[in-house]
């Protein structure tokens, strides 16, 4: 198991210009870079972050996009897996921070957490790698070559649990721009001139 | 021709109004009768078609090849419409993405007595979202796809297009 911390500090050495969609770990990735090439949405609607990135993707083939996507996420939306995998984005990179448990709502585990393979389920979709991690050492070793192949590629990391189990509107809101002024800072970068 | 076939709406009709809107990708999940769409669209070098297995998944495809720079369509039956709730909101309305669905209506009848509960809450639905709808019928209604794409731009939300009685006569 991993801190999520660690596996997000290790990704962001590796990052180049890469769009990176944090999903659910943008808490974790805000600190770290907050460009217009950084897509901070906080949670529009569970399931979705997998059908955005592979949106940003396919619209803009000559970057690298990431996508630090959650399992909770995933279980949700398994058929997009291979959505994903029929459509290749050869520029996508898809993470899943595991968990294993809904950790906004105060870490109720989600179903069967410790037993899905979700590399497996990746693979089996279509994609043509996947790889998952346990050990901060072998993530750290093997990413910079899985960033310089061609995607699309799965990367799952089970990490620690950081349950929030303060009320909602307690919380401390870590997000700087609305998730509508996000795309439009995005579109704007993306027609501007270098 | 009888009169029925005169009216319906025709594929390549959907194709031109599309191709006259700029539309870029086509992201879709098989309505009842939109084989020929399909073929079409397929044939079509200019247009990306991404098929989903479920119509939630439409939305944030959309939003992110909106994010991205492109001009996606969603083409979906009302059914999935009405399953994708919660995508509609969080992924179209509130990233504000203007974009049409173009949406089969199931059990649509003319006269308004049907016997199918998709269409019984299909625009009660669309109401309870405030999300302003138009239905088109045939080919002389194809206009309205336009007027949709417009609206779509200038509200920067999503706007729905309403095929009645579904697409009658594209299972070629």
């Amino acid at each position: 198991m991993m801190h999520m911390t660690d596996v997000v500090r290790v990704f962001a050495e590796h990052r180049g210009d890469a769009i990176v969609i944090p999903g659910r770990s943008g808490r974790y990735w805000a600190p770290i870079s907050e460009t217009a090439f950084d897509l901070p949405l906080g949670d529009p609607a569970m399931g979705g972050h997998a059908g955005f990135g592979l949106g940003v993707a396919l619209a803009q083939p000559e970057r690298r996009v990431v996508l630090l996507d959650s399992e909770g996420d995933i279980l949700m939306s398994l058929g997009m897996l291979a959505t994903i995998a029929e459509q290749a984005p050869a520029n996508f990179y898809h993470f899943v921070l595991d968990n294993e448990v809904y950790a906004t709502t105060g870490g109720q585990p989600v179903p069967n957490a410790k037993h899905v393979a979700y590399d497996v389920l990746a693979r089996g979709a279509g994609y043509p790698r996947a790889y998952a991690f346990t050990e901060l050492d072998a993530f750290t070793r093997d990413l910079p070559g899985i960033l310089r192949a061609p995607g699309p590629v799965f990367v799952t990391a089970k990490v620690l649990p950081e349950v929030e189990n303060e009320p909602i509107s307690r919380r401390v809101r870590w997000r700087k721009r609305t998730a509508d002024k996000v795309v439009q800072d995005l579109r704007s970068a993306l027609t501007s001139p270098a | 021709m009888s009169h029925t076939e005169a009216a319906a709406l025709s594929p390549e009709t959907v194709i031109r109004q599309m191709k006259q809107n700029g539309v870029t990708d086509v992201v879709w999940l098989p309505d009842s009768e939109t084989n020929w769409l399909y073929l079409l669209m397929q044939a079509d070098p200019e247009l990306r078609l991404v098929g989903v297995t479920r119509e939630g998944h439409a939305c944030s495809i959309a939003a992110g090849l909106y994010a991205g720079g492109r001009k996606p369509m969603i083409l979906i039956q009302n059914t999935g419409m009405m399953e994708s709730g919660d995508s509609i909101r969080g992924w179209l309305m509130g990233l504000q993405v203007p974009v049409v669905l173009m949406v089969g209506y199931r059990g649509y009848t003319r006269h308004g007595v049907n016997s199918d509960t998709a269409a019984t809450y299909t625009e009660r639905f669309l109401m309870a979202f405030n999300i302003p709808f138009y239905l088109v019928e045939g080919d002389a209604d194809a206009e309205r796809i336009s007027v949709a794409f417009a609206e779509a731009e200038k509200t920067k939300k999503p706007v729905v297009v309403l095929v009645g009685d579904e697409y009658h006569g594209f299972n070629r």
